[in-house]
Order: structure tokens, then sequence, then C-alpha cells
């Protein structure tokens, strides 16, 4: 298990409990987190589940695949943090991790 | 124009599109009241997995919802399920439900999918032989995957194809027949049909093209083996059949409303009756960027409708019509497709489909209108947009590697 906050573009905080395996992509839609999309589910094939990711948890966060990459060179506003939501699997190392949802994922 | 007075929402089908467009409408300001009937026993959840991960097992079957349970309580939407919408009755405005009783509604809004073609072989109802379009269907399905034993997949579509590639990394043995002279014959051009042989002979998979099946041979109700019009018998221990949807247009034909493969709708998802919608597989949408109609079997189509039709019904501003788009996972390959190849006069191939990442580009009067992407999200992600910016493109400047994809989409752009 994990705490997540979720970060509206507006600053408004949700913290939610997230449960190991689960990608935080799918913590978000459980807990109707406004700001993602996540179109295809979780099969790296939209790149409508775009997140900012803290920094402090940049490494924790796992390793970015070419695919995840390559997805995020066209998403909008773009920052080092940027990671999609669905390649991130929750683990224990991710209590207290924050994510920013953008304001559109289009 | 928003229908005014609108107090009572019934959405007849509990896939995609429904789970969709009961999103929309709450989260569009409809507090009136929220039904949703469908006849599979689970809430809404995600079919793409059932022929990829799920099928081999590799995901927990509560991740496929799209929401869970509470939230649909937290929403305040009547959820009914195990239960088929059987009639509309328009002029009382209401539905008819399976196991007697009724619902009235204002506004009715039909996403009830479509269902895979049947076989019509003899033997087509021995035990054996599947279908796989539902969490039911892989219920059936699955524990049959054992490997060493024979599969055979008639059809090969991208269900058949990816569930070829399963049952392959699963150690099944695995042929797959198709009656047109190659896969995926009636969605792409040769080059891709040609590339995604290869690689499923290379991991083993038998592919016969060009094949009629004439028969399915049993033993005590069981099928033992699939018989082809030209005799050759192929033994089967499993068949899947993977040749084609039909939607479910049915209940809005016997209530009067227009269809044509497909519940005909406008822009907004409205049918020939004004207080009744339909989006998803079983409508029948105009595609606003190839100036025709079509029914749509995707994911983004089922979404995007679910959308136009909430909007549409509560008066707010009709949301862009983005670029068609698919994708399959076959192996380690993600193909994701944009736009509508039908129609192309020229196709010209990006990169080398030997490194197993290239794509094709289909054009027609100079205009990209589709791209099939292999393990390449920057061809697909930049088509999307340059596809229904209708910009030219020479298809010299889109074969040229050396420039990423990118630059060659801003340079269009411009
Ligand atoms: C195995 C498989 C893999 C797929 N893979 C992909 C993919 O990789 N990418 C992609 O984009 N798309 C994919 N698709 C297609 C995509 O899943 C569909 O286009 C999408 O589910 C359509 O949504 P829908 O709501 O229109 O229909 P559905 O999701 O089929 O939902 C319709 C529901 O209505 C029910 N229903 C029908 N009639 C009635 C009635 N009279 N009363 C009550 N209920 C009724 C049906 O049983 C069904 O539950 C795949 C489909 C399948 C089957
Ligand atoms: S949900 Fe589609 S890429 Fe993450």
């Amino acid at each position: 298990m994990a705490k997540i906050t979720f970060i509206a573009h507006n600053g408004t905080e949700r913290p939610v409990e997230a449960r190991n395996g689960m990608s935080v992509m799918e913590v978000a839609v459980n807990n109707s987190i406004p700001g993602i999309d996540a179109d295809c589910g979780g099969a790296c094939a939209c790149a409508t589940c775009h997140v900012y990711v803290d920094e402090a948890f940049l490494s924790k966060t796992g390793e970015q695949q070419e695919m995840e990459k390559s997805m995020l060179d066209f998403a909008e506003n773009v920052r080092p943090n940027s990671r999609l939501s669905c390649q991130i699997k929750v683990t224990d190392a991710l209590d207290g991790l924050r994510v920013t949802t953008p304001e559109s994922q289009h | 124009m928003a229908l005014g007075g609108i107090r009572n929402i019934v959405v007849a089908g509990a896939g995609q599109a429904a789970a969709q467009a009961l999103q929309s409408l709450r989260s569009g300001g409809y507090d009136g009241r929220l039904s949703v009937v469908g006849d599979e026993a689970a809430l809404p959840y995600q079919r793409p997995p059932l022929s990829k991960a799920y099928l081999k097992g590799e995901f927990e079957q509560d991740r496929l919802y799209f929401k869970p349970g509470a939230w649909y309580e937290d929403q305040k939407i009547d959820v009914v399920l195990g239960t088929t919408v059987t009639g509309i009755n328009r002029a009382r405005r209401e539905v008819q439900l399976e196991h007697g009783g009724h619902l009235a509604y204002d506004v009715l809004i039909l996403a009830t999918g479509s269902r895979p073609r049947q076989l019509t072989l003899p033997g087509a109802d021995l035990a054996g032989v599947y279908d796989l379009r539902t969490l039911a269907d892989v219920g059936r399905l699955s524990p049959q995957m054992v490997p060493g034993r024979k599969m055979v997949i008639i059809g090969a579509g991208y269900i058949g194809l990816e569930a070829a590639a399963v049952a392959r990394q699963m150690g099944l043995e695995v042929t797959v027949l198709e009656m047109a002279p190659r896969v995926l014959a009636r969605v792409t051009s040769p080059v891709l049909s040609a590339f995604y042989e290869a690689e499923h002979r290379g991991h083993g998979v038998r592919i016969l093209t060009g094949v009629q099946t004439a028969r399915l041979n049993g033993a005590n109700g069981q099928v033992t083996s699939v018989v082809l019009a030209d005799g050759t018998e192929l033994p089967a221990d499993i068949v899947l059949s993977g040749i084609g949807i039909l939607p479910n247009e049915e209940l809005a034909k016997n209530a009067g409303i227009a269809c044509s493969n497909g519940i005909l709708v406008d822009r907004d998802g409205r049918t020939s009756d004004p207080q009744v919608f339909a989006a998803g597989d079983c409508a029948s949408r105009p595609l606003v960027h190839y100036g025709r109609s079509g029914r749509l079997e995707s994911v983004h189509n089922a979404i995007e409708q679910g959308k136009l039709v909430a909007a549409a019904i509560l008066g707010l501003p009709r949301p862009a019509e983005d670029c068609p788009w698919f994708w399959s996972d076959q192996y380690d390959l993600k193909l994701q497709i944009a736009g509508l190849s039908q129609g192309y006069d020229t196709h010209v191939v990006r990169g080398d489909p030997a490194t197993r990442r290239f794509a094709v580009f289909y054009l027609k009067n100079a205009t990209l209108i589709a791209v099939d992407a292999v393990n390449s999200p920057p061809e697909f992600l930049a088509s999307k947009k340059l596809i229904i910016s209708g910009a030219k493109l020479a298809p010299d400047v889109l074969i040229d590697t050396s420039t990423p994809m990118k630059d060659i989409a801003a340079q269009a752009a411009a």
C-alpha cells in the first residue's frame, strides 16, 4: 500500500490509498481524479494519462521504457518530471508520492 | 439544441460507450435519474485485454472495470445487470426488460455494442468452439488453453491474431485459417499483412490463407478437427472463431428507428428519433474527416461517441471529433493505427520492417488519410494531427527517416 496525493492543476489536493501492483493511472481513475483520460486503459497506446511526478520520487517510479519516452515526446507541456501514469506501478516505495495532473490531456 | 426538462435517462447496454456516457453526463452536471441496463453479469469493463494480457492470465479481473461498484452508488446510477432490454415503446417512451417490467425515459441511449458473427458450419455447435467478445467467453476459453493443445483460429483479423500470439506464448499449437489471400485483408495493406504473417510464422503459428472451412468434426460432442473445403483435416482441441462482428441494432430496428449496418446517427449521436441516441459499435456515424458515414469498432470511437451524446443531451458545445484510432498488441509489437485507410491511392513505408519498427502511410489525392505504425509512436501521434488537418504531404518527405517525425509534422503544419 502507498498513500498517493493527486494535485489538480489548480492546486486542489486529493490523498488516496493505492494498492500495490496497480498503476498510478488506475488509482487515479478509480478515485475519479480529474485530468487523466487514460483512453486506452493502460496499454501505453494513447498518451492521455500524462502526469508530473514529484521530483523526489522520480527514481522510485521506475525506468521509462522506450515506448513511453517517445509517446511523451508528443504530449503537451512536457517537463523533465513528466510520466505516463499507466506505466508507473504502485509499490511501498511510492508511499507519500505526490502527482500533479495537467490541465488537459490534449 | 438542449433537450428541455430531461429528468430521466436510460442507457441500454453496459459497455465502453455506456460507461463513457454515464461519466460524461454526471461530470457535465446532469443530476436527474440515470439508469443503465446491461445483459452481461459484469459492470462495464474494457474488452481489449480479453485478447491480450487478460487472456494470458497476466491481469486480474477487477482491473478490467472502468469504475468500481462504489462509483455507481456514489453517482446515484441505477445499474441493472444480467438483464436484456427487449423492446422500445417510443410512443410511451419506455423500454421493456427481459424479466418483465419496464423503465420510462425522457432520453434513451442505445449502447448495445456488437456481437461476434456466428460460424454457420456443420459442427459449429460442438463443445470446444469459442467466440472472444466477453468476460464469460474468456471464462470458458482460458481454462482450455493448456500447453500442447491444438488450437485452430478461424479468421485472421486483429482479435484472431492477438489470440494466436497469446496462445503461442502459452505453448499451444496454433493454426490460423483465413479465407482471404492474406491476414488482416479487410483492414490493412499487403505490406502490413505480409509483416504480421512473417511474425506469426516466426513464432511457430501455422497460417493458411485463401482457405475455405467446410465443417468441424467432433467426437462425443467435443470438437476434434476442422475440415477445409479441399478435404484437409486439421486436428483441433480448441476452435476459436474470429470472423467479424455484427452491430446490435435490432432493438432500434424493431422500434422503427433507421438502421443500415448500424443505427444511423448524426454528429451528436442522435438517431431518427430525437429522444433516442446511439453510441459505440452499434452506431453508424458521420466520419467528419472522411466525408462519409460508417461504423467503427474501437475504444476511441466508443469514448468519443459517449462524450458527443452526453454533450448533446446536456446542451453543451459539441466536443471536437478527433482522428479515429486503434491499437493492437501482438508479441512485443505495438501497432497503432490512426485514421481510416479505405480508399487510399498511394502508400509508402517509412523505416524498414526488418527492424520491427516502421510505419505505413496511406494517402489519397496527396493527403494523408491513415497510418499503421509498428513500434513507432512518433509516426502514430504526429499522423493523428496531420490527418485531421488535411495536410498535403509528399511521399518522399514521409519516408525520409533522417528527418524526425516531429519536424515533418511541424513543417506540414507551417
Ligand atoms: C477481444 C477484443 C479486443 C479488442 N481490442 C481492441 C483494441 O485493442 N483497441 C481498440 O480500440 N478496440 C478494441 N476492441 C474493440 C472495443 O472493445 C469495442 O469497440 C468497444 O468495446 C465498443 O464499445 P461499446 O460500448 O459500443 O460495446 P460493448 O463494449 O460491446 O458494450 C455493449 C454492451 O451492451 C450489451 N447489450 C447488447 N444488447 C443489449 C440489450 N438489448 N440489453 C442489454 N444489454 C445489451 C452487450 O452485451 C455489451 O455488454 C476489442 C474488442 C474485443 C472483443
Ligand atoms: S492510459 Fe493510454 S497511454 Fe497510459
